[in-house]
């Protein structure tokens, strides 16, 4: 799960990383109200939606007083602001965050992600601040610094310093980017996060180091245990079909394709998104109906991939292992007989029953067809939309 | 041969009294698999369906069964700690079939089996089965065959797929592995790889990777340098958009990095064969086996 800048900066500050001075406002009258309580005469506002790239897209401006705060931010709420990871149809913004400028020394990176391939937490630090960081890996790795933490004992004060070292630092500058990465570190431990990415780390003209801006991810899995952080999910920023799915415990992707499909399994489902391609056609979504198909997800499943407009035809593609495919059958028939569907569609049973459960189709009556390999569901449902 | 389970294997099932674990227990029973316990809080000293007793702990199965494969159906806020219990009760290979379970719980539990030199099949898999000697786990026995072909997969029911694919076109398989689909597995694709090349039964292996991480990356590295067996691969999502959760945990296409396109040149690089579509798995092996 994302979060907004503004509710991240907010949790690193309750762990004692510091970040800049700043409130989040609705209304252009509130980052006015905002500007006046932070004090001083530079501001930022900044528009809080979950994409990067935002100052590129004019998502990031500098005001010189609050009354222009004001004005930039009554411009700013309501357009859709466009950048590289919106799509061309962009993000409404909603919502600003109202900073306190700063006098920007030298812009850095850290970031905390997952390395799968050793199983450890990895804190990297870069003197690239600024740019994306995976630019930085490819064109100039040698910029890159990193400290794998031991899940034992956790990030340890020498590796902090070790990274303030080497990113250049000097005097108090050391001491405040050590307690900074150990901060950030505990944040991101205790949080359960999944990624956490301050870039730029600024160091200030004073020799603070603050976090510009904040971006963090966390763990699907384990917010079971956040409630607070689960909590901060905005749904505005999340494909309203996708919010529908969840709700039905549905694992449901909109893609921009015309061919609608429903699987069993995430990697199965991913496999025939791919074979559709292969066979000529486009997937509209991927939807995982899960290990449990039964009616009550069919006709959910159904519901939600029918929404998409752009669906020309369908395709239904289980793998019956301890699901039989006889019970799936009937679910499909009884989802049909409550939804309407005006679609064409094929459908491919395998494995256990599979034989019973073509017969179940075949003889309800209903306008399917019936594909005998994977293959064959991808030709024949390719061909419908053609 | 085959690998990692056998039929010496005596399994004890962890949550045996649970919906999952019950019904799973006895799917297994019917296959021949020696499920020899069963663990319940609280229910130690009554006896599953009449016939596997049950235990308040792992130890205590194991002390009483010489248990040496556990396998987990329990929910995901107790699963670090029934791996944890497991492993201290001295079983051999954990497989935990759970999904769910928060990444940082498994990275502790990762580290503490590899200092106690346990192995961990999972998280968030169908588990392991070698077919006509033993099945620990979830998928559909009557599938598979035995024979000579390994299968090694991040996935369940595609492996389902490319395993119904083998055995429809003769092909029978020594051991297949589901290593599961979160960020931190017990078991990656080189620790099976490894235990393949030495297994005299297995012929050949098909590799069943997805979007996200370098693990397939990294195993056609391993296979370039050290590995004599053909290897057959296939990479699910191909057409998924980079940013989004494709269902399992770990199939997320992050900051441009781990796209199928990257692996699937890194393993043709490596002299595998791999497969641009799902439905050529079998057909697929047969080819390079000369069958």
């Amino acid at each position: 799960m994302n979060i907004h800048e503004y509710q991240a900066k907010e949790i690193l500050r309750k762990y004692g990383v510091a970040v800049p001075g700043g409130k989040v406002a609705f209304s252009a009258a509130e980052a006015e109200q905002a500007a006046k309580e932070l004090g001083g005469n530079v501001f930022v506002v900044k528009a809080q939606i979950h994409a990067g790239g935002r100052g590129k897209g004019g998502g990031v401006k500098i005001a010189k007083s609050p009354a222009e705060a004001r004005e930039l931010a009554e411009k700013m709420l309501g357009m859709k602001l466009v950048t590289h990871q919106t799509g061309p149809e962009g993000k409404e913004v909603r919502k600003v965050l109202i900073e306190k400028g700063i006098d920007i020394a030298r812009e850095l990176y850290l970031g905390i992600v997952l390395d799968r391939s050793v199983s450890k937490l990895v804190v990297m630090a870069s003197t690239e601040g600024g740019v994306e960081i995976e630019k930085v890996a490819a064109q100039t790795p040698e910029k890159i610094f990193k400290e794998y933490v031991e899940p034992e004992v956790g990030m340890q004060p020498f590796q902090a310093r070790r990274l303030a070292f080497k990113l250049g630092l000097s005097g108090d500058q050391i001491k405040n980017a050590t307690q900074f990465i150990l901060a950030l570190y505990n944040a991101f431990a205790d949080s359960d996060a999944s990624l956490a990415e301050i870039n730029p780390l600024v160091v200030t003209k004073a020799g603070e180091v603050l976090a510009l801006d904040a971006k963090i991810g966390f763990d699907d899995n384990a917010l079971y245990r956040h409630k607070d952080i689960a909590g901060m999910r905005d749904i505005h920023e999340e494909d309203p079909l996708e919010v529908e799915a969840h709700k039905h415990d549905l694992n449901y992707i909109k893609l921009d394709g015309n061919v609608g499909c429903m699987v069993n399994g995430a990697g199965l489902a991913m496999a025939t998104m791919d074979i559709i391609k292969l066979a000529g056609g486009m997937p509209a979504n991927f939807l995982d109906v899960g290990g449990g198909a039964n009616v009550d997800t069919v006709r959910n499943g159904f519901h939600i991939l029918l929404s998409d407009p752009h669906v020309k035809a369908v395709l239904v593609n289980i793998f019956g292992g301890i699901v039989r495919c006889d019970r799936v059958a009937k679910g499909i028939i009884e989802a049909a007989k409550s939804i309407e569907i005006k679609v064409p569609m094929v459908i491919r049973l395998e494995g256990t029953n599979a034989e019973e459960a073509a017969v179940l189709l075949k003889e309800s009556g209903m306008n399917f067809e019936v594909a005998n390999s994977l293959e064959d569901g991808a030709k024949k449902v390719v061909s419908m939309i053609r | 041969m085959s690998i990692i389970v056998d039929e010496n294997s005596q399994i004890v099932v962890q949550g045996i009294t649970g919906k999952e674990g019950a019904f799973h227990t006895n799917q297994m029973i019917e296959y021949g698999s020696k499920v020899v316990a069963g663990v319940t809080p609280g229910k130690g000293g009554q006896k599953f369906e009449g016939k596997v007793p049950i235990f308040n702990t792992v130890k205590d199965a194991v002390d009483a069964t010489g248990a040496n494969v556990s396998v987990l159906f329990v929910p995901p806020s107790f699963a670090a700690d029934a791996v944890y219990e497991a492993a201290d009760a001295g079983v051999e290979t954990v497989v935990c079939i759970t999904e769910g379970i928060p990444a940082k719980d498994m990275l502790k539990v990762y580290h503490f089996l590899k200092k106690k030199g346990t192995r961990m099949i999972g998280p968030n898999c169908p588990g392991v089965i070698s077919p006509g000697k033993c099945k620990v786990g979830i998928m559909p026995a009557f599938i598979h065959k035995e024979g000579s072909v390994g299968v090694i997969s991040r996935s369940g029911t595609l492996t389902y797929e490319a395993v119904h694919q083998l055995t429809q076109i003769g092909l029978g398989q020594s051991t297949c592995i589901g290593i599961g689909g979160d960020p931190v597995i017990g078991t990656r694709f080189i620790d099976a790889l490894e235990l393949f090349r030495k297994d005299e039964q297995t012929e050949a292996v098909v590799l069943i990777g997805e979007i996200g991480g370098t693990a397939e990356e990294e195993a056609a590295a391993w296979v370039k340098q050290y590995f004599n067996k053909p290897v057959v691969a296939f990479i699910a999502g191909q057409t998924a958009p980079p940013g989004k959760r494709m269902g399992h945990a770990g199939a997320i296409i992050s900051g441009g990095k781990g796209t199928a396109a990257e692996k699937m040149k890194a393993l043709k690089d490596a002299g595998i064969t791999v497969c641009e579509s799902p439905a050529v798995i079998g057909q697929t092996v047969k080819k390079v086996l000369g069958k």
